[in-house]
Order: structure tokens, then sequence, then C-alpha cells
């Protein structure tokens, strides 16, 4: 070994920790104490294979080599065969970046999660970040707008709304102050994107959304993060600290007049947070009630002033634009669906993890050739796509192709890229009741269709379940989500219907279980 | 109440009090909301409506720990529900409830952002995945064995520790 210290890199992601990822950093630093082997460990955000973690790395001529799933007891013998050189063993996958999994997918806005040391601004930088920033710093602001307008990007926190259309709604906008805010809710069941950049690559985040104040003229912003994510919270405002002190955030951006000041806002669990006015209205210090719109938040949005409102993804997506341009970026993708998208493989998936690709790829590429189809090894019966509120698809549909248009022709979400996978084993009736139950426990309560017809949908649900009056509850369950639709302000009410029609429509069998023979006397009962 | 006096140059500050005030009490007081409502000019009613909307805002004194499990689909297809079912039996409490010996709280959440390691549980700040019951018991065990053992991350929901240039 050469004079310089081995690099080891154990990620402190939230999963990789869930999973013993700090219990196998330490048994490292103890038996490289033990055998007198200098080393540097580097706590990075994840690759993203999590189905790998704790997957432990190690810096060779050759490149990165992974280990993976590592337990402490493994570590002596990661030892004994020379992990610290590359050494072979059973757990060795060979260079992290030749990894199928990892190889084939087209990593933009995770380029750099998992590579760097989340908080080393130095490591940032030398991996292309604040490029996109100081680009932007020489521009006006309609030049950086219009690159966005120009990349194809659309909102990826579920309504899929060109962001260089909002901002330029912004900037026009006249007001003595504007704001931008991230939504970093991330509620739907499925989805882990927002978190993991957040811990794995925090100063994307602070660097896109400088941008979209500069292009905006806004001089203020906060990010909402959900209450269930203490630790990404704690990195970011960690590195939030770490960028105003090298001048990065605050009055005079490196040198320039721009001014940026960018703060850390925690939710309390509720899930109609992450709808934007409700966020704005948490934001206020209020309860997190739905606002009408108009008006737009981009023009009345937070304490009433011009508001950029964007998930972190679009956000964590703008520095690479900046950087390699709008036409660099708008060539990933099919139709109006342009760059790429962070799909989120979870639940009973033997591969699960992040898989960035571009617009286009289609489920069965994505559950069968990079999810390695269940984990319990039974065949898949249903998968839930976009979170709590879109729709469960069976495998007959599992053809179509990842595009905003093509989804919603199915009442189906491309949404935030969740992708939620259940084996055989599922209850449909039983998900269709979830998707009920959810919306009862979560409505916000401003409107009738959610607040009480979640609850009648839950009530005929249990009725349907236990086999009484079977035809009638489902003709009173479809009137009930037809209303819903119809007469809900926001996608709360709007779209839980989806997961439950999806679930009648493709698994009728579900809620048909219980004889017709036994309905009979439910229905003389009542 | 310095938790006040640390907040109140903060716009919308009442969220991040009452965080602030469930770190350092593990619920908000009943006490707490007319004194609230007085030293941020709102009405108690304003007060009480936002602690009540909150799932995350607790009204009665917790346990020890705070055990959070998962009861979203991710999980759900990875047997979250039997989970929940054991958890209930094993610690004899329903959701919301303490155990008789004060070392748990146990509540649900619609996911952890643990979904491709379900079914995921969070006790206290630490995160669990591939949480089977057997596991389950083990984590309990262990966090019973070692009552003062803290969370190898920071506390982060409230203000405090915050960066200095804050917006407002
Ligand atoms: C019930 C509900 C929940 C939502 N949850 C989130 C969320 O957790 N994160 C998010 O970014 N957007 C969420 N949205 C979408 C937001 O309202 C909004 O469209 C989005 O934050 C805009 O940012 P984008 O254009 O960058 O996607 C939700 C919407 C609804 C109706
Ligand atoms: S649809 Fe539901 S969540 Fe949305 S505004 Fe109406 S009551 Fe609130
Ligand atoms: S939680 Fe608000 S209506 Fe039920
Ligand atoms: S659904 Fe349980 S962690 Fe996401």
């Amino acid at each position: 070994m050469s004079g310089h210290l081995i690099t080891v890199f154990v990620p402190r992601d939230s999963a990789a920790l869930s999973v013993g990822a700090d219990a196998v950093a330490a048994a490292i630093r103890a038996e490289a104490a033990k055998r007198d082997l200098p080393l540097r460990i580097v706590r990075n955000g994840s690759r993203g294979m999590l189905y790998l973690e704790p997957l432990v790395e190690v810096e060779t001529p050759e490149g990165r080599v992974a280990y993976g799933p590592v337990t402490p007891a493994d570590v002596p013998g990661l030892f004994d065969a020379g992990f610290l050189t590359g050494g072979d063993h059973a757990l060795g996958h060979g260079l992290t970046e030749e990894i199928p999994y990892f190889k084939k997918q087209e990593r933009l806005t995770f380029a750099r999660c998992g590579i760097i040391d989340p908080l080393s601004v130095e490591d940032y930088r030398a991996h292309g970040g604040f490029r996109g920033l100081e680009n932007a710093l020489a521009m006006s602001q309609a030049e950086i707008v219009k690159v966005v307008t120009d990349s194809g990007l659309r909102g990826r926190g579920g309504a899929g709304f060109p962001t260089g259309i909002k901002w330029n709604t912004v900037m026009q906008a006249k007001a003595d102050e504007k704001f931008v805010c991230c939504n970093a809710d991330e509620g739907d069941s499925g989805t882990f994107a927002d978190r993991m950049i957040i811990e794995g690559d925090p100063f994307c985040l602070i660097e896109g959304m400088t941008i979209a104040a500069i292009a905006v003229g806004a001089t203020s912003g906060y990010v909402y993060m959900r209450s269930e994510y203490p630790h990404a919270t704690a990195i970011l405002r960690h590195a939030i600290k770490l960028a105003y002190d090298e001048g990065w955030l605050g009055d005079n951006i490196h040198g320039t007049d721009r001014t940026f000041h960018l703060d850390v806002r925690v939710g309390a669990g509720a899930y109609i947070c992450g709808e934007e006015t409700a966020m704005l209205e948490s934001l206020e210090g209020k309860r997190g009630m739905v606002r009408a719109k108009p008006p737009l938040p981009a023009l009345e949005g937070l304490f009433g002033k011009p508001t950029v409102v964007n998930n972190v993804l679009s956000l964590c997506s703008v520095p690479i634009i900046l950087d390699k341009g709008g036409e660099y970026y708008r060539d990933f993708g099919v139709g109006r669906s342009r760059g790429t998208l962070p799909f989120q493989l979870a639940g009973n998936i033997k591969n699960g993890g992040i898989v960035e690709k571009a617009f286009g790829i289609t489920l069965h590429e994505l559950l069968y050739e990079y999810g390695g189809g269940t984990i319990t090894g039974r065949p898949i019966r249903a998968v839930q796509v976009g979170g709590p509120l879109g729709a469960y698809l069976p495998p007959s549909q599992f053809d179509l192709p990842k595009d905003y248009e093509a989804f919603a022709a199915q009442e189906a979400m491309v949404g935030h890229g969740g992708i939620v996978v259940f084996d055989d084993s599922v209850d449909m009736a039983q998900q269709a009741r979830f998707a009920m139950e959810f919306c009862v426990a979560e409505s916000c309560g401003k409107c009738t269709p959610c607040r009480i017809g979640s609850t009648r949908g839950m009530e005929t649900l249990d009725k349907i379940i236990a086999g009484k009056n079977v035809d009638a509850n489902l003709e009173l369950l479809a009137d009930l989500c037809d209303v819903m639709v119809d007469g809900s302000l926001c996608a709360m009410g709007g779209m839980t219907p989806y997961p439950v029609r999806s679930a009648v429509k493709h698994f009728p069998e579900d809620f048909r279980k219980k004889a017709p023979a036994v309905r009979v006397t439910h229905i003389a009962a009542e | 109440m310095t938790i006040v006096e640390d907040n109140r140059h903060l716009r919308g500050a009442l969220l991040p009090i009452l965080h602030a005030l469930q770190e350092e009490f593990g619920y908000i007081d009943e006490q707490a909301i007319p004194l609230l409502a007085t030293e941020l000019n709102l009405s108690r009613a304003d007060v009480h409506g936002v602690v009540s909307f909150y799932h995350e805002f607790r009204r009665e004194k917790p346990g020890r720990h705070i055990i959070k499990v998962c009861r979203a689909e991710a999980c759900q297809s990875m047997g979250a529900n039997a989970l929940v079912d054991h958890i209930k039996k094993r610690l004899q409490v329903d959701f919301h409830g303490t155990t008789a010996d004060g070392a748990f709280t146990l509540e649900p959440v619609f996911c952890l952002g643990n979904c491709a390691l379900s079914p995921a549980v969070m006790i206290d700040e630490n995160l669990h995945g591939r949480v089977s019951p057997d596991r389950f018991d083990e984590l309990a065990a262990e966090t019973r064995a070692n009552p003062t053992a803290h969370n190898q991350i920071p506390r982060a929901l409230s203000h405090k520790d915050s960066h200095k240039g804050h917006a407002q």
C-alpha cells in the first residue's frame, strides 16, 4: 500500500442505516484498527441499489469495487479476502459501475448520489456541482427560464406541469417579495427518491432552488420536509449551513448582487400537506387545508406572494439543465415526457431501489429486468403506480410505456415514479378498502365527497368483502367514486377512486369471494 | 418560555414552536395552548385547530420510546398488516397506546420512505427495514435494555441549532 489512505464508502442513507450500515462502518473501523490498517471511511449516499444495502465500496485504481449486503459479521472475512484492494469475496459484485442494474441507468438527476460525500462542498464541486448556478448567475432571468422551458422538464411531484411555464408566471408577477418553496413532503407510499437525493446530494437541491430563485426574482425560500424524515432533515440543515459558510447562499451569492435565503420547515404527519396549497398553509403555521385555485400559488402563494412550488426532483434536475443546456436534457425521453425519471421499485420486489431512466421505458422492463420479479418468488399480480392515488395495474398492462399521457389514458399516474409490487397473495378488495381508509384518515375535510364519501366507500367495501348484497353495493361504490371524482377540490378526493375502480375493474373476482348462499342470508338479516 | 423566544422571529412560527415543545416534553400539554395563543397573538381555537390537525402532535405524555410502524401499501405487500398485529399483541397496546411499563408508545404512519426494504418501523428516530416479527422483538428488547441509548443522528425536527441565516 503506497502512501495514500485507502477510502472505504459506507452509506449514511436512511435505508442503508435501516439495515445496519452504522454497525458495518463501526465494524470496519474496529477491524482496521485491530489489523493496523489505516483507512478513511466516507459516509456517502446510497447508489440506489437498496437490495444490496449495506453496500460497501472500496476505492481501487480500477474504480470502486462493491460488496453487499454486508453485515458486521462479514467484516473480518472481507479483510481476510483483501477487500481493501478489491479482493474476491462471496459478497463481491466487482466494479460498482459495471453492475448491470446501475450501468444501464441514465443518471442525470442522481448523477452524484452515492458517489460523493454529501456534506463536502469540495466533493460536490469536483463532480460538476454549482456549474449550473455559475452559468445562471451570468444569465438574465428570462434566459434561465427559457433554458428550463426548452428542456421540457415537467413537475416530478405528480401533476407533471411544465416547470418553465410555472417559473415564467412567477418571474412576470410584480411583487415586493417572492418565494421558492420546495415540496419535500414525499407522502406517497413506494417513493423515496426525494429522501435519497436529499441525503445523498443535498447541495443539488440547494443549487436547484437558488437557480429557481434567481430566475424568478425570489429572495427567500423554504424546503418543506416531512417529519417522517428526521435524518434527511438533519443532513439538509447541515448542508444549508455549509452553503452559507461558503457563500453559495445568503446575500451576495458568490460575489454577485444576488441574494437567496433558504430555510427548512418540517411538516407534522399530514399527507394532504403534500398538496401544494395545503403545504403553503402549513408553512404559514396553519392547518393544512387545501386552498381553492385560482389564485394560483405562482401569483398568490406563500404569505400571499408569488411563489414557485416545485418537487425535490424537479428542482434537483435544474442544475444539470443549466450546466449542460436544455437540449441535452430534452434529448432523453419520448413524446411530451422529456428527460429522465428516477423510478422507485418498492414493495414485494427482489431488487428494490432507484432506477433512473428516460421516459418511455415499460413497466415490464422495470419490474423484471431491473426488479427481478418478486422477493417472495411468487408471480406479480398487481402493481400500484404513482402512489396511493394511483391505479392498480394487472400484468396485461405491463407493456405500457412510462409516459405521462400514456398513463393518464389508463387512469394511472406516472406521479412521483413509485411502483409498488404485490404478489398473488394480495387481496385487491382489501387494497381498495385501504384506499378509502387512507382518504378518511388524510382528507383535509373541506369537501363533503372526500370527507364523507370516503367513509361511505369504506363501509360499502366492508359489506362487499363480507359478501352482503354485492351487486348493489358495487353499484353504490361506483356511484360514490363518480361523486368523489366530480365533487372534490383536489386530487385526494378526486383520485382516491382510481385505485378503487382499477381494483374492481382488473380484479373483479376478489370482490366476490364470499359464496352467493352466504350473501342471501346477509340480505335477509339486513 | 424560551422555546417561544427562540422561534418567535420565524414567519409561520407556530409549527416550529410546536415541534420544539414536543421534542422537549414529548407532547403538547393542554396548558401550552392558551400560552401560545397569547404569545403569538392567535386565538385559542387557532392554536387548538393546528395541534389537532396534524397526526404528529401528541396530546398525552408518551412512553420513553416512540415506535412508528408503517401501514402503507409497499409495506402491506410485505406483510405489514401481520407485523402490526404481532406488535400490538406483543406490546399489549393498540395504536396511540403506551405499554404498561411506560417503555413504548405505538403509532401508525403512512410510509417512512423505506419502501424497497419493507416492512419498515421507526423507533425514536432510527429507521429499520425488513422488519419481521422476530426482528421486531429483537429491536424492542434492545431498546428496552438500553434505556439511555440515543439516536446516532441529531434531533432535527425543531428549529434549534439551525443555521444563522434563515429566511427571516
Ligand atoms: C393529495 C396530494 C398530495 C401531494 N403530495 C405531494 C408530495 O408529497 N410531493 C410533491 O412534490 N407533490 C405532491 N403533490 C403535488 C403538489 O400539489 C404540486 O403539484 C407539486 O408540488 C408541484 O411541484 P412540481 O411541479 O415540481 O411537481 C400532491 C398533490 C396532492 C393532491
Ligand atoms: S378533495 Fe379532500 S383533501 Fe382535497 S380539498 Fe377536498 S376535502 Fe380536502
Ligand atoms: S381527518 Fe379531517 S376529515 Fe377526517
Ligand atoms: S410504504 Fe412503508 S416505508 Fe414506504
